[in-house]
């Protein structure tokens, strides 16, 4: 089937809707029962409520307009999206980090970040901030304008590490998740990258992947298939990177859209409810992340952040009133959907989260 | 209980119940199973490859839908598959084949 070009949202699909997303998590599945409760399987593991172990990251979400439509995208993203972080809402965020030191990493996130026209203005701030800074290049927009074709340079000079989507080695299963084209755009981005220094051995310029699986299954072991996308994207590209993330594709917005409609829903939900590790549980990204919208309202992740699921309500709940203290007090909010992160080896915008 | 095929889908997933009429075996079963899986002289994606051969192979439905999602959690393609599965194919065809010998043989023997 043919990608759409534009979102759930400006198709005024149902799936556009979090509700309705939610309900559709929690209904019941075919033989009138319902999959264990996520909160109630983590409380017979002792570890409900869940709390944070310490924020160290801070995640900001710039906005959801991006030059692709993914098939899988959680943030239901497109070139049709508008919304976007302002400057005064950038400023939020450098004023909260200021005021933060315990968090280390700024994770810059969209949509395609990109496209925000402030966003080389935030990266610079944030650089002189002393912290880590990450941007997750969607790498197509490297090519998408003239006026992005710099970026692997800009990201240099601010030593931003680089952060990328290749759900695999090949053109057909890439393109079938990400849109016609796609994968060789990224191979030529990629290229630029390497060009510019990135995943290149001595440079200290961090160039990752991320591989989520295109289709209802779930992603196999890191290292293994690191190894493979090493060899497989160098032998037939001289392309190198870094580190591969594997991530869980969370049963959320277009991936749940293509789930119910393919007929997946409920063996996929099964698959991550099967899989269900108390120690991915234990290691699950939201414990040391706090995500920003681009709006300045605050979740446990992004993937709540979809889901208009905002923190708990006796905390801060914009970037403008952050309070660390009673944010990493706070009990995180969870769904169903949180089976995702915690199936197998765990999953994280950073990969397994068992070593 | 309703019965309209041998094979149901959903008694995949209730293989280790196998072990609640004979549990000592079981168990022995499942756990040779596990560690023939796992990464040795050979990878994870290797071992699932011959699985799903050897599922076509033994023309087993149940492996056929484990094995082909196996391998793709693992990260192998699409071509690697059907070529897994020409191996399957040609072994079976193959061993048929050289049946044929026999019947030469046999030919010769029975015929002036």
């Amino acid at each position: 089937m043919a990608a759409s070009v534009k979102s759930l949202q400006g198709l005024q699909h149902q799936f556009g809707n979090p509700a309705y997303q939610l309900e559709v998590l929690q209904q019941p599945i075919q033989n009138g029962t319902h999959f264990p409760d996520f909160a109630e399987k983590l409380l017979a593991h002792g570890l409900y409520p869940l709390k944070p172990t310490g924020t160290t990251i801070l995640q900001v979400n710039l906005g959801k307009m991006c030059n692709q439509v993914c098939r899988h995208c959680h943030v239901d993203a497109g070139p049709d999206r508008k919304e976007m972080m302002s400057r005064e809402t950038m400023q939020l965020c450098l004023d909260a980090l200021l005021l933060a030191p315990q968090i280390t990493t700024i994770d810059i996130t969209g949509g395609a970040p990109e496209m925000n026209q402030h966003f080389r203005w935030f990266v610079e701030e944030l650089s002189k901030l002393n912290r880590q800074v990450i941007v997750r290049c969607n790498l197509t927009i490297i090519l998408a304008n003239k006026k992005y074709h710099d970026l692997p340079q800009f990201f240099k000079t601010h030593n931003a590490q680089v952060v990328s989507s290749l759900p695999y080695f090949s053109a057909s299963r890439t393109d079938a998740q990400r849109g016609e084209g796609v994968f060789e755009k990224s191979v030529k981005a990629l290229q630029m990258l390497n060009k510019a220094g990135y995943g290149m051995a001595g440079t200290g310029l961090t160039l990752d992947l991320v591989y989520n699986p295109s289709g209802a299954f779930l992603p196999g072991s890191q290292k293994s298939l690191e190894g493979e996308f090493k060899r497989r994207l160098r032998s037939s590209y001289g392309i190198e990177f870094n580190n591969l993330y594997c991530i869980t594709n969370l049963p959320i917005s277009r991936y749940l859209d293509y789930l119910v409609e393919s007929g997946n829903f409920e063996s996929y939900m099964e698959k991550l409810v099967t899989a269900f590790n108390p120690a991915a549980a234990a290691n699950a990204m939201c414990r040391n992340t706090i995500s920003v919208g681009w709006d300045g309202y605050l979740y446990d992740c992004d993937f709540n952040q979809m889901l208009a699921l905002n923190v708990e309500h006796s905390v801060s709940q914009h970037i403008r009133d952050f309070d660390l203290t009673s944010l990493d007090n706070r009990s995180i909010v969870l769904n169903q959907h949180c089976y995702g992160c915690t199936a197998g080896s765990g999953s994280s915008c950073g990969g397994e989260t068992l070593k | 209980m309703e019965k309209s095929s041998y094979y149901n889908p959903a008694d995949l997933s209730k293989f280790g119940n196998i072990t609640e009429l004979q549990p000592e075996l079981g168990k022995k079963f499942f756990d040779y199973y596990g560690e023939v899986f796992k990464e040795g002289a050979l990878t994870e994606r290797e071992k699932a490859l011959i699985a799903l051969a050897v599922s076509h192979a033994v023309q087993c439905p149940y492996c056929i839908d484990a094995y082909t999602s196996d391998c793709l959690q693992k990260g192998a393609n699409e071509n690697q598959m059907m070529e897994a599965v020409h191996v399957a194919a040609a072994i079976k065809g193959g061993a048929a084949l050289v049946h044929g010998v026999q019947m030469m043989n046999k030919i010769k023997e029975l015929t002036m």
